[in-house]
């Protein structure tokens, strides 16, 4: 394998290069697909049935908790990138434990939240609004809970076997996976709940 | 018993049980054999298991050769029953059924499979790469679209087939009035096909951005990889659309959601709007293809450079561009009012015009060129006018107060279908003539060939000529019979015939591959059509790595430059070449998303549960791995040349 010293180790082989482009590429689609979703969203949002509206079951509280948790989450991965470029391991992996944590504390906000809406009557079948909703917040949680377990996968294979140009270009792509997702949120927070309460 | 109730075929009649009959036996058969000739071994290690773009093309290949006759099939029996004013050859429900899976399977598990199968063999040899950029994700791509085609295909033996259109608009679709399982096989065999695709979509992307042979800028790509670049970007920013609307739609018809219901606040028309900003794009994915081929047909045998090589890439780009822009003039009589539906004509009216620099590009290649009229050529130049005319009909269509009197009519179907088989079909039958050679080392007989084309030709013309007649007298499609005083009989009589001659030239097709397996020469040399690209420099069959040395060039044509102007294409010493080791997770992950959606379909939630969690077992299988491939040492390389005649140094 050839080793590209100039470049840091995550883009150091060709399969690296290629691996990180193609996952750029893999985020585009995935642009297209939350887009679809928001499009869909903002087409039923008002068709409520006979079930509530936006603004009569939103509540600020969680809704905010679980930003700040993921709005932290995102600079500690960045934290994790940073300490895998200068090589110390330890940092590396407890910034990596610490982000896993915060996602898990976000899915266990965003469960409450769930129980919560079907315990007022928005459940998945009620109307065209709550399916949306309810569909548009479960893909990105499904998302969410899919980096939870291919995070903790990476985070034992740098334990055991370092930072080596494979750990290091998983542990880079996964970084762009939760940043693309934290993203997502941010649009979530301003288009879906913060819209519906207003 | 009530558990087996759901798995029955809802409507039964004695050609689907002589169906069930034929695939038991044929089961039986294929099982029998391969145990027989002691060939198990062999189809996992060669074919089930392999990673190399190469086979997989080839895999691609009979797929979709063998969906052409399932498809082509259910044609003829539409074609039949309709031959005649009030026939019963068929009753409503079955005629429903019929001309939904003919659809489906000709789009998506036909032609898309064909253009992937002509993209994996071709693309990476022409860009002189040694494979794709995830090889064991094209694999994966590969498996996932064949268990959706299997999937699909078993529907119409175990719970019915779909039958509210390949277009599946809701509310037809939902569960009050497609009671069967049908559309569930449609929602979910079209979902695992379908991401498949998207990851065919960003490996080939990455493989033409990154790979290509050193001096090969993208303006120096031959014709037929910058097609495929285009239509891979167009499948990476369409097929998440479909995704979400098929899982919208399987959980309004699984889990009582109301996305699509005329209930509870849903909308029928965003179906049909998602539907079709993924459906129109589509149409380009499938078409695109078809311009990349007819390029290099045509330049290779008019002996002539590409005329106009920026203007086809622009012409490209900008129909991609258009593609997502035009979805609504799919249902201009679906109310969206004079404003929106202006400008959805415009735009529609608009892709006329790139089009239509590609077809004087083609025909000013063809001015003052060596014209030799191989079978390729021969479904190029048939192509021209045939197309025109199913394009100039489009535009017909895409002008938004005619269309009133167009829409659901045969006239639109007589459009769709004059432009999809002379511009896909045509365009893959031509491919897989050029590229033969290329794929087996023997050439597909050239007499057997032509008249094969005419059959098609005629064929076509004949088939569907008609119904622009039928269709503007008021004839609307997806009607099962009609009465004798319509007059109708006769145009419908006369597309039976055309049908059949098309039947026979696909069965001619088969025939000339029998034909040829048996008599035609193998000698006959790395670049039987004295070509002008990349794909046949290397040597005939093509060794495993595709080239001994990575070959280096100049123009869009390197090989035309090694032959005509003495440029080097392979330059330097052999090098040690790593190679990706095969692996069989691919086909087993894919096994599994079969048993998962075939327990979605039947609601089978234990099922679907256990094998969802054997998907992501095979996922964490992967993030476990350690491999590294292996290495074909500089000796290997030299005996493998040297087997092949001769060693390109």
């Amino acid at each position: 394998m050839k080793l590209d010293h100039t470049q840091p180790l995550e883009y150091s082989t060709k399969q690296n290069q290629l691996n990180i482009l193609g996952f750029w590429i893999f985020l585009g689609a995935e642009i297209m697909l939350f887009a679809t979703l928001f499009a869909s969203y903002f087409t039923l949002e008002d068709r409520i049935g006979n079930g509530p509206s936006g603004g009569e079951i939103f509540g600020i509280t969680p809704v905010m908790i679980e930003t700040i948790l993921l709005l932290t989450s995102s600079f500690t991965i960045g934290l994790t990138v940073n300490a895998m470029r200068i090589g110390n391991k330890k940092a590396m992996l407890t910034f990596f434990v610490i982000t896993l944590l915060l996602g898990l504390a976000f899915l266990g906000v965003e469960i409450y939240e769930f129980y919560h809406y079907v315990h007022v009557g928005a459940g998945l079948q009620t109307s065209a609004f709550t399916a949306i909703l309810l569909t548009t917040l479960g893909t990105h949680g499904a998302h969410v809970t899919f980096g939870l377990f291919w995070g903790l996968f990476i985070v034992s294979q740098v334990k055991k076997r370092g930072i080596t140009t494979e750990t290091t270009n998983k542990s880079f792509i996964f970084s762009l996976y939760w940043h693309f997702l934290d993203v997502v949120w941010i649009f979530i927070f301003s288009f879906i709940y913060l819209k519906g309460m207003m | 018993m009530e558990f087996f109730d759901r798995f029955a075929i809802p409507h039964p009649s004695p050609l689907i049980y002589a169906s069930m009959v034929a695939i038991g036996l044929t089961v039986i058969a294929i099982i029998a054999g391969l145990t027989y000739f002691k060939k198990w071994g062999y189809l996992w290690r060669e074919w089930l298991t392999t990673v190399d773009h190469k086979r997989i093309g080839i895999m691609y290949l009979l797929s979709a050769l063998l969906m052409l006759f399932r498809g082509g099939a259910d044609a003829i029996m539409m074609r039949a029953q309709l031959s005649v004013p009030e026939n019963t050859l068929l009753d409503a429900q079955h005629y429903n059924e019929i001309f939904t899976t003919h659809g489906v399977v000709m789009i998506i598990f036909m032609a898309m499979p064909f253009i992937m199968a002509l993209m994996n063999f071709v693309v990476p040899l022409q860009i002189g790469a040694r494979d794709v950029a995830f090889p064991r994700l094209n694999a994966l791509s590969f498996w996932l679209f064949f268990m959706g085609a299997m999937l699909f295909n078993i529907s119409f033996v175990i719970g019915g087939s779909p039958d509210a259109g390949w277009t599946s608009y809701f509310p037809l679709a939902g569960n009050e009035l497609s009671t069967s399982v049908g559309t569930n096989y449609y929602m979910i065999a079209i979902q695992i096909a379908g991401l498949g695709t998207l990851m065919t979509g960003i490996n080939f992307i990455v493989t033409i951005f990154k790979m290509r042979a050193p001096g090969m800028t993208l303006m120096k790509m031959p014709m037929f990889t910058w097609s495929a670049l285009i239509t891979n970007i167009i499948i990476v920013f369409a097929f998440p659309v479909l995704t979400v609307a098929l899982a919208m739609g399987t959980m309004d018809r699984l889990f009582g959601t109301h996305f699509f219901a005329t209930t509870n606040g849903g909308m029928d028309m965003l179906w049909a709007n998602l539907f079709w900003v993924w459906g129109h794009p589509e149409v380009y994915i499938l078409i695109l293809p078809a311009f990349g081929i007819y390029s290099e047909v045509i330049s290779a045998f008019a002996r002539r450079n590409l005329y106009g090589y920026k203007s086809m890439v622009g012409s490209m780009v900008i129909i991609s561009l258009l593609s997502f822009f035009v979805w609504v003039h799919h249902f201009f009589t679906m109310g969206q009012g004079a404003l929106t539906n202006s400008i959805f004509s415009i735009t529609t009216m608009a892709i006329a015009v790139p089009t239509g620099i590609k077809i004087f590009n083609w025909l000013f290649t063809l001015w003052k060129g060596k014209i030799e009229v191989t079978v390729p050529m021969l479904y190029s130049l048939g192509f021209i006018p045939i197309f025109t005319i199913g394009g100039v009909t489009g535009v017909m269509l895409g002008m938004s107060a005619a269309d009133y009197q167009y829409h659901n009519t045969m006239f639109l179907v007589a459009h769709f279908h004059l432009v999809i088989i002379p511009g896909v079909v045509f365009a893959m039958i031509a491919g897989l003539t050029y590229w033969w050679p290329k794929m087996f080392g023997f050439m597909l007989n050239e007499r057997i060939g032509k008249w094969t084309f005419w059959f098609i030709a005629i064929g076509t013309c004949v088939a569907f000529f008609p119904m622009f007649i039928s269709g503007l007298d008021g004839q609307a499609r997806r009607m099962y019979t009609y009465s004798e005083s319509t007059g109708f009989g006769i145009w419908n009589m006369l597309s039976f015939f055309g049908a059949i001659l098309l039947a026979i030239g696909f069965a001619l097709i088969v025939y000339n591959i029998y034909y040829s397996i048996r008599y035609a020469s193998r000698d006959i040399g790395d670049d039987p059509w004295n070509a002008r690209s990349l794909e046949w420099a290397t040597h005939n069959p093509v060794p495993d790595y595709n080239f001994a040395i990575t070959p280096e060039v100049s123009s869009s044509e390197g090989l035309w430059d090694a032959k005509k102007r003495g440029h080097t294409l392979f330059k330097g010493p052999y090098k040690e070449i790593h190679m990706p080791s095969n692996s069989g997770v691919p086909f087993i992950m894919s096994a599994i998303f079969f048993v998962f959606g075939f327990a979605m379909i039947f609601s089978m939630w234990i099922v679907a549960i256990i094998s969802a969690i054997g998907i992501f077992a095979c996922m964490a299988h992967r993030s476990f791995e350690q491999d590294h491939g292996y290495h074909i040492s500089v000796d290997e390389i030299k005996q493998t040349e040297a087997k092949f005649g001769g060693a390109k140094e």
